[in-house]
């Protein structure tokens, strides 16, 4: 296992302001005017001054130079990350260094994807690979992979597959901004265009545009603004670099880097999977679910098949999930709507998606970079 | 050497291999009849597709070998949707992983077209097909054990 976090981090940085522009197709804005919507927006829950922002991490916009134009900000900390998605949960955690080493005060998180409304194609020539004289392409096809050899090794249904799907559209009608508020039932599920099978058109996410915003600083600082502070209480991380040419796939379902990234996480937190009244899983594909319910240890190895089935993942179940509706309804943010509906669900702002009596929410990307966030009020 | 010929070049329906003077060993070995893959003369690391150094030992003295082109089917998916034009007239098609015996995971395809029946870990064995460009694609067959 990994070395541990240095415990003194636990709970020293808070997310105090989240905001996020509309999620759609917007053919006539761009990625620095969906960030600043969602800024505004963040800035304003926060109650902070634009003069205190310090520190600026972008994802997926193409100039932080820029960004901070549109915004006038002259940070003294400043990051910039690729339009993966995977740098949510990466963001965080070194937006989380930097300001309980002092480097920063108060550090805005901004994240903007214009995908939609310029046809961004997730394979093909678009995304070229070694592989692509056989056709495996596109990263859908790697989770088709895992959960055939998932079905195969542990019995797993596609129709234990459609209660993520189908729990997180339920979720989806309950919240005005998602995309997709169509209800849908586990046959929808199966009856579903094929993809690439065993996947079907209702396991992959819908790509939309939209931006989503955080706002953090230490917990001292966090005590005297406007909303509850969320503190950060564990984070965890591993990456599986190693067989990188395969696309968007693990031989393991990253299972030992879950494994890793539990121990990191709930150590650091000082709380393990009874705890968690509420998950946010990283949903690009619905298999993603399955895996990081195993990896984290909500169930056994091989049982999220009969895990998830009877709405457990939806809200009135044992262990409500991405309440927002997910990348699979929402919205997809790459990770980033998934941790603002955690702040949102901790706060108790959510009318009737609210989880009753919310004090951990825990946010999980099973990829590549995989990482897992711990929130809670105190 | 088990090929597969080509029956009309100009219909061919899959993206062909991009010239990468890094992969050329390996297009030389399968006109061949042989799945190359790369392996490390310090440490004996075997690696697909190839690196500038050793991944296991960091070693830049690195060899390309024919391995067995046998291997053991580790998954597959039927592709549905037409990620490339090229590909709508030959969907659904097959991609296969398999676990080649000198321990790369590689993508592929099938050549046995019908995969009711499949299971982990059958056995299989490379063949050669035939392309446009003088080359050959190595795909898989299922094998007796």
């Amino acid at each position: 296992m990994s070395t541990p976090i240095n415990a003194a981090l636990s709970r020293s940085v808070a997310v105090v302001g989240v905001g996020n522009a509309p999620y759609g197709s917007f053919p006539d804005k761009d990625e620095y005017a969906l960030a600043a919507e969602a800024f505004t927006q963040a800035l304003q829950d926060s109650g902070l001054e634009k003069s205190q922002i310090d520190g600026i991490g972008v994802c997926r916009i193409p100039s932080y130079a820029r960004m901070g134009e549109v915004l006038g900000i002259d940070p003294r900390w400043t990051l910039t990350l690729p339009a993966h998605g995977r740098m949510s949960g990466i963001s965080i955690v070194e937006a989380l260094a930097a300001l309980h080493s002092g480097i920063a005060a108060y550090i805005v998180l901004l994240y903007s994807n214009i995908g939609r409304s310029r046809r961004m194609n997730y394979g093909g020539d678009e995304m070229p690979n070694v592989w692509d004289p056989w056709g495996f392409t596109s990263p859908g096809a790697g989770h088709a992979m895992m959960f055939r050899r998932h079905m195969e090794l542990y019995g797993t249904t596609t129709r234990q597959l459609a209660e993520i799907s189908v729990a997180f559209r339920k979720h989806a009608c309950l919240n005005p901004d998602a995309v997709m508020k169509k209800p849908i039932s586990i046959d929808d599920h199966e009856n579903s265009r094929p993809i690439t099978a065993p996947l079907r058109l209702l396991d992959y996410c819908q790509i939309n545009d939209g931006a989503c915003c955080m706002i953090l600083t230490t917990a001292e600082r966090a005590r005297d603004l406007r909303r509850p502070p969320v503190y950060i209480a564990g984070v965890g991380a591993r990456d599986n670099f190693r067989d990188s040419s395969l696309p968007n796939f693990s031989a393991d379902f990253w299972y030992a880097a879950l494994q890793d990234v539990a121990e990191q996480a709930y150590t650091m937190a000082g709380l393990g999977t009874q705890d968690v009244n509420a998950l946010m899983a990283y949903d690009n594909f619905s298999p993603t679910v399955l895996f990081s319910l195993e990896g984290l240890g909500f169930c056994k190895r091989g049982e999220s098949g009969a895990f998830v089935e009877g709405g457990r993942l939806a809200l009135g179940g044992a262990l409500p999930s991405n309440t927002d509706g997910g990348h699979l309804s929402n919205s997809y943010m790459q990770g980033w709507a998934l941790n603002v509906e955690s702040v949102r669900q901790l706060r108790g702002e959510l009318g009737a998606r609210q989880v009753a009596g919310c004090k951990v929410v825990q946010y999980v990307a099973a990829t590549p970079c995989t990482r897992s966030i711990i929130y809670t009020l105190d | 050497m088990d090929t597969l010929k080509m029956n009309n070049a100009s219909a061919y329906t899959k993206p062909l291999p991009r010239p990468d003077p890094e992969l050329k060993p390996f297009w030389d070995f399968a006109r061949l009849g042989q799945f190359a893959a790369q392996r490390c003369r310090d440490c004996a690391h075997v690696h697909f597709p190839p690196g500038p150094v050793c991944p296991a030992c960091l070693s830049s003295s690195q060899e390309w070998f024919a391995t067995s082109g046998r291997g053991t089917l580790f998954s597959w998916v039927a592709f549905h949707h037409p990620y490339w034009d090229c590909v709508k007239p030959a969907l659904p098609y097959n991609v296969v992983m398999v676990q080649l015996e000198e321990g790369p995971l590689i993508a592929s395809n099938l050549v046995d077209e019908n995969l009711q029946g499949l299971k982990l870990g059958m056995a299989v064995e490379a063949v050669f097909e035939a392309i446009p460009g003088d080359m050959y694609l190595p795909k898989f067959k299922l094998r007796a054990r």
